[in-house]
């Protein structure tokens, strides 16, 4: 310590210990952003915040989980990607089909009323899907299996990275990649950003809008599910009620990137991601109980509605009534 | 030659709510012919073609497209029939580049030469869209928007058009190029066109047939050149 400058903050503020937590919320936000394109993409379609998306995220880790058990003996013989790719994409397709059976049965008949049935109709979705999953699955925690090996990755200078975590981010980021791909490059992507900006010219186009918004809750629900399932693997214990904070905190990423805007709901979900897991693991210098994460992200939609109600990446829009 | 018609409209009765927006309507539009449908603001023009697009529910009446009939078809089925609606406001997809526009504009098409043809085609009719064919269309003029609204229109192939008020809001310049247009549109391709203008004078110039609509009625039903020199719609529709 002799001739050592005093430096007040390297104690509580070493570089290793920050990294190291903006990891860690990276990993975490990228979950939280698969689910905020969700409401973000459904939003732009139908301009109603779709309530029981955090519930198909839920449905995903379940789906994951009843196809392990499922397939145990294949799964077995598989090597491990293999494995996951196959749960993955699975539990995707079948969320999708669940996705689109959910606004097929409850919003469509709906369309045409004032915006506030279908939305108390989601609220409404979202409990039948939890309570429905209490009775099938059980209400009690329930392990997911670990199909991911265990262990870290070396040689990352004092950080700890698990094969986990890096599976999770990858996985995410490819299939925001794929998301933007299917967005921008093909003709149903085309046709959504068509319908988001006029879903009268679209019609006039010759765009079959139900089977746009169709595709748009399929695409939504199969990532959310791919949430789900990665959420797991994080965190491998799985509840019926598991989908509701992650739900609303990607909702709050949508909103903070800017609703109906795919990139900002993206970068929404890894500000909320990263601002919890900061808030977390400097609790005792900034003074807030870690108990208090579940609070950032609210804190962050109070601020951003009084603000920047168009969030980061949106541009204002005039509600139309 | 024979007169075929090829879109028929027989006591057309449209409503909002309560309120009857057409009061049974009736029309004919001869194939390769340009009519028009004029009248003051409420008359019901826009609920017209409305109506036949696909885009609100006929309480009553028929329309009839090639022969078929189209009443209440969703409007992806109508315009997949060859009958395309420009609708009033041009409704471009602002965020969408020019180039986008116009290829949703072939959202039903599969034939690619044909889509780049037709493409082709409408950057020579308006070189202006070809100088900002990778702008978004919303950073464009009303008058660009509107010439954009029509390109786009023909990249579905239509064999009619139905255009809803074309002039509107549009420096009077470029109204004159967008009609030479609409003109060049039903002599080069032979599209028939379903023209509804508030712009009377202009419309009756530049085609065959009118109709004048007045609260959910037709009041006149006549040859162009007929109904520019009858004393009645002169005093109301055409400023003396």
């Amino acid at each position: 310590m002799q001739g050592q400058r005093y430096e007040p903050f390297a104690h509580h503020f070493p570089l290793s210990q920050f990294l190291q937590q903006l990891l860690n919320g990276l990993f975490l936000g990228s979950i939280y952003a698969l689910i905020a394109l969700g409401y973000t993409m459904v939003y732009g379609v139908l301009r109603f915040i779709n309530f029981a998306h955090g519930d198909v995220f839920m449905l995903g880790a379940f789906t994951g989980l009843y196809l392990h058990k499922l397939l145990g003996p294949m799964m077995a013989m598989m090597p491990w990607p293999v494995a996951m790719l196959v749960i993955l994409l699975l539990a995707m397709i079948i969320c999708a089909a669940a996705g689109i059976l959910i606004e097929f049965l409850a919003y469509r008949p709906l369309r045409d009323k004032p915006r506030l049935n279908v939305l108390i109709t989601a609220i409404g979705v979202s409990l039948l899907l939890e309570y429905t999953a209490q009775l099938v699955f059980g209400a009690t925690q329930q392990p997911f299996p670990v199909i991911i090996p265990k262990g870290n990755i070396g040689g990352l200078g004092g950080l700890t990275v698990t094969i986990t975590q890096v599976i999770v981010l990858v996985t995410a980021v490819v299939l925001m990649i794929a998301l933007r791909f299917i967005v921008m490059k093909t003709k149903l992507g085309m046709a959504m950003r068509a319908l988001s900006l006029n879903p009268t010219a679209s019609a006039l186009m010759g765009v079959n809008n139900s089977v746009v918004i169709s595709f748009t809750f399929g695409l939504g629900s199969a990532l959310a599910a791919a949430g789900g399932i990665l959420y797991a693997s994080l965190y491998p214990s799985i509840e019926p009620f598991m989908g509701v904070l992650p739900g609303l905190k990607a909702f709050v990423a949508a909103v903070l990137g800017g609703i109906g805007n795919i990139p900002g709901a993206a970068l929404g979900g890894l500000i909320i991601g990263v601002t919890e897991t900061l808030v977390a693991g400097y609790s005792d210098t900034l003074g807030i109980p870690s108990g208090y994460r579940d609070g950032v992200a609210f804190v962050i939609l109070i601020l951003i509605l009084l603000f920047k109600p168009s969030g980061l990446l949106g541009k204002a829009e005039r509600e139309k009534v | 030659m024979e007169v075929v018609n090829m879109l028929e409209i027989e006591n057309l009765e449209v409503g909002y709510g309560t309120i009857k927006a057409l009061h049974g309507v009736s029309l004919r539009v001869n194939q390769g012919s340009i009519v028009t449908l004029i009248g003051a603001n409420g008359a019901g023009k826009s609920t017209t073609l409305r109506a036949i697009s696909g885009l609100i529910k006929a309480r009553g009446g028929k329309v009839r497209y090639d022969g078929e009939d189209i009443t209440n078809l969703p409007p992806h089925a109508i315009v997949a029939r060859g009958l395309c609606h420009v609708p009033e406001g041009r409704m471009v997809f602002a965020n969408l580049t020019v180039e986008e526009n116009l290829r949703m504009g072939a959202y039903l098409r599969k034939d690619k030469p044909g889509v780049a043809a037709d493409m082709e085609f409408g950057y020579e009719m308006f070189p202006r869209l070809r100088e900002r064919r990778h702008q978004a269309a919303g950073t464009m003029s009303g008058g660009e928007q509107q010439m954009l609204a029509i390109a786009r229109a023909i990249m579905s192939k239509p064999r009619c058009l139905m255009l809803d008020e074309p002039s509107l809001g549009i420096a009077p310049i470029l109204v004159r190029s967008i009609f030479e247009q609409i003109v060049a549109i039903n002599k080069a391709r032979g599209i028939t066109i379903l023209l509804v203008e508030q712009n009377a004078n202009l419309a009756l110039a530049v085609s065959h047939h009118g109709y004048v609509l007045e609260t959910g009625k037709v009041l006149f039903d006549d040859t162009s050149a007929a109904l520019r020199t009858n004393p009645q719609v002169r005093a109301a529709y055409l400023g003396g």
